[in-house]
């Protein structure tokens, strides 16, 4: 074959001159180079906005963690408490202002002191009582008690430097009279600052420095656990028959082709759902964790299910066929061989929807859970509210206050949220194997 | 690297049927060594490849011959953990030389690969990817001349000449490999480099395609890869065998085949292995 | 008793049912040659006790409420013409007073209290020992059956096959579900308001109080639908530059050691609450918006389209880039190594092979994400509009779809009215909106799919 005339040569395209092509080749590799430098720094970009929610978020939300208290000299008298040391009713509140009066005598004007007293937080004389009670024998022995009671939210804003003076007075929600006595109060060494109990032990209030996140979180850990006790065994079989039994059938295609779309239905249908069928439909209580949990469960079953098929996919068909060699019937080797091996990727998937569950909140408001509930939920029946809806509320309200209240709720949230997924990962780094 | 015309083979032509070539050498590896990380793939190697010829490298499998065909056009720098010592020589000029450009190297040593990769467009569009890219022709007949031109020098023409629009991946195995075959001699290169081109192609497809390399091989410097000893022995006028990362033999295919000096060689012809 | 009592005796009698049947199974076993272990007929005992009897509590509890209230409304002197509210009314009041929260002191209302709860607690008994004689029943029927040839694990593997079916099937079921309700309830609303009305119409003030015939003209959704639109583009010109090119750098160039960093850290991005970028929207990016915009003597709203859909287009961006980085290396390695042997450079590769061969599965994502933003709801509530305009200006405020789905129902009205209603006819246009652009955009990833793998 090497033997032939060699035909005729290929016509030079070279028309350009080399030189022509190097200055084309230098110019690409700064097309190069610059296209490269916008994929960078988008991603660059998308990440510094990254920082930028949570750094914001976070300097919001610091002086939430500390709450702002007046030391008081509550004078008792010991006609106040019977001989077996219970403490009567008495005017709590009017021992208070009585008290704080009692700190500037100068102030007679009845609105300046109805001013004054409103330095003092709506809750102050239920704290009163209360210590009143626990510390009664040496409340009568001493004839007075000491009481640290919250700063009201307007006073205690200003202490933290979110309402300033510079504001004219008109503009602002305290007073110049307020200022001068709180500054007073600072310079006797009245005033301190502690670290905000309040806010992790109680339930919601419509007076800021009452809020706590105490029953939203009582209410998001009831939320979750209904979720994963509905979701998860019927995720887990619905996968195994999905990947395991089911036969090629137009109605398996049906049923996958319907999981994959309800996976990409907006959240609030599904609050419609609950809404009509749950509610009216089956007259489920209202605001429970119990028709969260059902309405949540179907949000998160499509991922369930999905990561599930994945997992059981991955178990390579020699652990089956090794069990049904030794005699085992197909849902012996399932149940016996195969889900445990898929097991982590099954929980890693999970953990995964509960995370997206805990921080769901629009298909709550359809079913209730935006109402006003103070008390922490005891039953799974109770009105609650859970996290991310309390911090709706909160972000709506006009106080102030409220403001860092709300992005502390976020810090927390955020918190559980990392935590579940930093979780996620131990388990499928720890447990998941390659096959 | 220098500003080398193109063509300068030497070529003597008797002006009857047979050909008789200087040997010149378009590419000379010196001492070349690659790494995989830690892996030792590529262990000292010095080869000549010679202009207008065809040369084989042989060798079973897992040898390392596809591994050094990549070097010839530094395909082994996408591979991040892959490192090259010793020189390589293009016309002369250190092809790993710091200075050099990859794309430009490209653009004069081309590569057809073991499984035929026409891109998802139409065959005409193949085609032309590699002048357009480098701005090669100046108008859209030109372009079209090229094209053509590339396609009937690949054989394919007259197979696809009226549906130059088609899509790449819709033809044949064999004819998907004549495209990528006509694709890398659009940009007029010197070297064609051929990583088992015919592998994944049936017995009638491999014919052909190694017609078309013996039609090649006056215009082009070929280095080919194959598995087949029989086809190396069929296209090829210098052999190289390869086994284990290092450089057993190189000499004549003729010589090889039926007087190999070493005796890893004698034992892989004669199929005691490999 | 309760019904957690209830539960509890049921559990009972099937533990005592498990381990009677597998020690009669056990002392068969040391005679003949068994079928199944004994512990599967300890299972199918605890089945055949659970099963019935569950069932009956079930059907008890869906049943009983609705039915006790019926009857204990035939026994108040009820004029027949009465409107379906009112008779609700009457309801509500009956349950109220029987479980204690007091109500009118009409004695007729108190005597069917009375009996509305004696009727509950008789059919609870009623129900408690009918679900109690059934499981004892199984557990006599379960223990017979405990012989040598009896499949007792093939029956227990039928019904656990059988509540996996019934599971994979509630997908379907929540699907109808969804649909069913939507269109129920939103027919309800189309009585009140025409469906031309409602889709082309151009005014939206449910707020408005218009005698009955005229209420068609305030339920005008298209200014909802263009503010939706509005929203969404803003978020769609956002995330898919960024995503995309985010997705190229993530994929094509970045060193192995930067993408195992910047991956989890995108997909952080997506696991934000929205809540919390709609608090993120209201308060950061709304107040800097409309600061700047003052600079420059432009008024933008403090509820701007351009706030929420910049925020929303963030929280879309790892959607984008994600699915883009998964689809781009789909694309076979083979097509990039053809185009780099031929002399191009990277970028050359991805904007003219990659690219080009991902086309298809980069859309059918980039639909997916736009059915996110027309879905998302959190955002808006907290950053856009309640008021309905008209209007294209990506500083005015507007409302969409999802914010006044949840204003008309998040307040006091009752459940008949056509605002209440109104939100599920605005739900059903959400949906079959967004199961078109999934459905389309799924099967455009699965036929892009299918061509690489």
């Amino acid at each position: 074959m090497n033997s032939r005339i060699p035909p005729t040569p290929l016509p030079s395209l070279s028309i350009q001159s080399t030189q022509c092509l190097r200055a084309r080749i230098r110019r690409r590799h700064v097309a190069e180079r610059r296209f490269r430098f916008y994929g960078f720094s988008a991603m660059v970009l998308t990440l510094a906005v990254l920082v930028l929610v949570f750094s914001f978020i976070l300097s919001k939300s610091y002086t939430a963690f500390q709450e702002n208290v007046l030391s008081l000299r509550i004078a008792i008298d010991s006609a106040m408490i019977d001989s077996k040391g219970n403490p009567l009713t008495a005017d709590y509140r009017e021992l208070i202002q009585k008290a704080v009066a009692g700190l500037f005598p100068a102030v007679t004007d009845r609105h300046d002191r109805h001013l004054l007293f409103s330095l003092i937080s709506e809750g102050a004389p239920y704290a009163l009582r209360a210590l009143v009670t626990r510390q009664r024998q040496q409340a009568k022995r001493d004839g007075n008690i000491i009481v640290d009671v919250l700063l009201s939210d307007e006073a205690d804003q200003f202490l933290k430097g979110h309402i300033t003076a510079h504001v004219s007075e008109k503009e602002r929600k305290i007073k110049d009279l307020q200022v001068t006595w709180l500054k007073e109060l600072q310079a006797r060494g009245l005033i301190h600052s502690r670290f905000n109990i309040t806010l992790f032990t109680a339930g919601d209030s419509r007076e800021p420095e009452l809020a706590g996140i105490l029953g939203a979180v009582t209410g998001s850990f009831y939320l979750v656990i209904v979720t994963l006790g509905l979701s998860f065994p019927v995720g887990v079989a619905s996968a195994v028959y999905l990947e395991e039994f089911a036969p090629r059938n137009r109605l398996t295609d049906m049923i996958e082709v319907n999981i994959n779309n309800l996976a990409a239905v907006p959240s609030v249908v599904f609050g419609l759902l609950g809404l009509a069928v749950f509610l009216n439909g089956l007259s489920f209580p209202r605001s429970a964790p119990l028709v969260g949990g059902f309405v949540l469960s179907l949000l998160i079953l499509p991922t369930i299910i999905l990561a599930a098929r994945a997992a059981l996919k991955a178990v390579p068909l020699s652990i089956r066929e090794a069990a049904l060699g030794i005699g085992a019937s197909k849902m012996q080797s399932i149940l016996h061989h195969v889900l445990p091996l898929a097991m982590p990727g099954i929980m890693t998937g999970t953990i995964l929807g509960l995370a997206h569950a805990l921080g769901e909140s629009a298909p709550l408001l359809m079913i209730g859970m935006v109402a006003f509930v103070v008390d922490t939920p005891v039953t799974l029946l109770d009105p609650a509210t859970v996290l991310p809806v309390q911090i709706y509320l909160w972000a709506d309200s006009p106080e102030r206050a409220f403001l860092e209240k709300t992005a502390a709720a976020i810090v927390v949230l955020l918190g559980f949220l990392i935590a579940m997924n930093t979780i996620a990962i131990m388990v499928r780094i720890k447990f998941e194997r390659r096959w | 690297m220098s500003l080398s015309s193109k063509k300068d083979a030497q070529r003597v032509s008797l002006g009857d049927s047979l050909l008789v070539e200087t040997a010149c050498a378009k590419l000379a590896a010196r001492n070349v060594n690659v790494f995989y990380g830690e892996k030792h793939a590529i262990k000292d190697v010095t080869l000549d490849i010679n202009c207008n010829e065809v040369t084989a490298l042989i060798g079973p499998s897992g040898c390392g011959k596809s591994t050094f065909l990549r070097c010839l056009n530094r395909m082994n720098d996408t591979i991040d953990t892959c490192r090259v010592t010793g020189t390589i020589t293009l016309d002369g000029e250190n092809i790993y030389a710091s200075k050099v450009d990859s794309v430009y190297l490209r653009t004069r040593v081309g590569m057809v690969f073991q499984k035929p990769n026409p891109f998802p467009k139409s065959i005409f569009e193949n085609v032309a990817y590699g002048p357009r890219i480098h701005g090669l022709t100046s108008s859209r007949s030109e372009l079209e001349s090229v094209v053509l031109t590339s396609l009937e020098r690949a054989g394919l023409l007259e197979e696809v000449r009226d549906r130059l629009h088609a899509s790449g991946i819709s033809l044949s195995g064999g004819q998907q490999q004549r495209l990528c075959i006509a694709r890398a001699i659009a940009v007029s290169p010197e070297v064609i480099l051929m990583d088992e081109p015919c592998s994944a192609l049936d017995p009638i497809a491999t014919a052909k395609i190694e017609e078309l390399i013996d039609e090649l091989q006056h215009n082009f410097t070929i280095v080919i890869v194959t598995h087949s000893m029989q086809q190396a022995a069929r296209v090829s006028q210098r052999t190289a065998f390869f086994h284990l990362g290092e450089l057993v033999e190189c000499g004549g295919t003729e010589q090889i085949f039926t007087n190999p000096v070493n005796r890893l060689t004698q034992g892989y012809i004669t199929g005691r292995f490999g | 008793m309760h019904v957690l009592t209830l539960l509890a005796v049921l559990l009972c009698i099937s533990l005592l049912g498990f381990r009677i049947s597998q020690s009669r199974a056990l002392s068969l076993a040391r005679t003949a040659g068994l079928h199944s272990l004994p512990y599967h007929h300890g299972q199918f005992a605890s089945l055949a006790i659970l099963l019935p009897g569950l069932g009956v509590i079930l059907l008890w509890s869906l049943l009983e409420a609705p039915l006790a209230l019926w009857l204990a409304l035939d026994h108040l002197p009820v004029p027949p013409n009465l409107a379906d509210g009112e008779v609700r009314l009457l309801i509500a009041e009956i349950s109220n007073i029987a479980a204690g929260y007091g109500g009118r002191q009409d004695p007729a209302l108190l005597a069917a209290a009375w009996h509305y709860r004696e009727l509950r607690q008789t059919s609870f008994t009623l129900a408690a020992s009918v679900a109690v004689s059934v499981s004892l029943g199984g557990l006599v029927f379960a223990w017979r059956r405990v012989t040598p040839s009896h499949q007792a694990r093939n029956s227990v593997e039928r019904v656990l096959k059988i509540f996996m079916i019934l599971c994979s099937a509630l997908a379907v079921l929540t699907t109808a579900g969804i649909i069913l309700s939507l269109l129920f309830e939103a027919f309800r609303f189309f009585v009140h308001v025409p469906f031309t009305a409602f889709l082309f119409g151009l005014e939206w003030s449910p707020q408005k109080a218009l005698p009955a015939e005229q209420i068609g003209a305030v339920f005008g959704a298209v200014p909802l639908f263009t503010g939706t639109l509005l929203i969404a583009s803003i978020a769609m010109l956002v995330a898919t530059p960024l995503g995309l090119l985010t997705a190229i750098y993530t994929a094509e160039y970045a060193a192995p050691h930067i993408r195992t960093v910047a991956k989890p850290l995108l997909e952080i991005l997506a696991g934000i609450p929205t809540v919390v970028y709609g608090f993120f929207a209201a308060l950061m990016v709304a107040p800097a918006l409309r600061d700047t915009g003052a600079m420059f003597g432009i008024s933008i709203s403090s509820e701007s389209a351009l706030a929420a859909g910049v925020v929303m287009g963030i929280m879309i961006i790892p959607f984008v880039s994600s699915l883009a980085d998964d689809i781009m290396s789909a694309v076979p390695q083979s097509l990039r190594e053809g185009s780099l042997g031929l002399g191009a450079t990277q970028s050359e590769t991805i904007r003219r092979v990659v690219l080009p061969a991902a086309l298809p599965g980069i859309i059918g994502g980039i639909l997916l994400a736009a059915s996110r933003a027309i879905g998302e709801t959190m955002i808006v509530v907290m950053a856009a509009g309640l008021s309905a305009h008209l209007t294209a200006n990506p500083f005015a405020a507007v409302t969409t779809v999802t914010v006044q789905i949840v204003t008309l129902l998040v307040g006091d009205q009752e459940f008949d009215s056509p605002k209440t209603l109104a939100a599920f006819a605005l739900g059903l246009v959400l949906f079959v909106v967004t199961l078109a652009l999934n459905f389309v955009a799924l099967q455009v990833v699965r036929k892009y799919r299918e061509q690489y793998e």
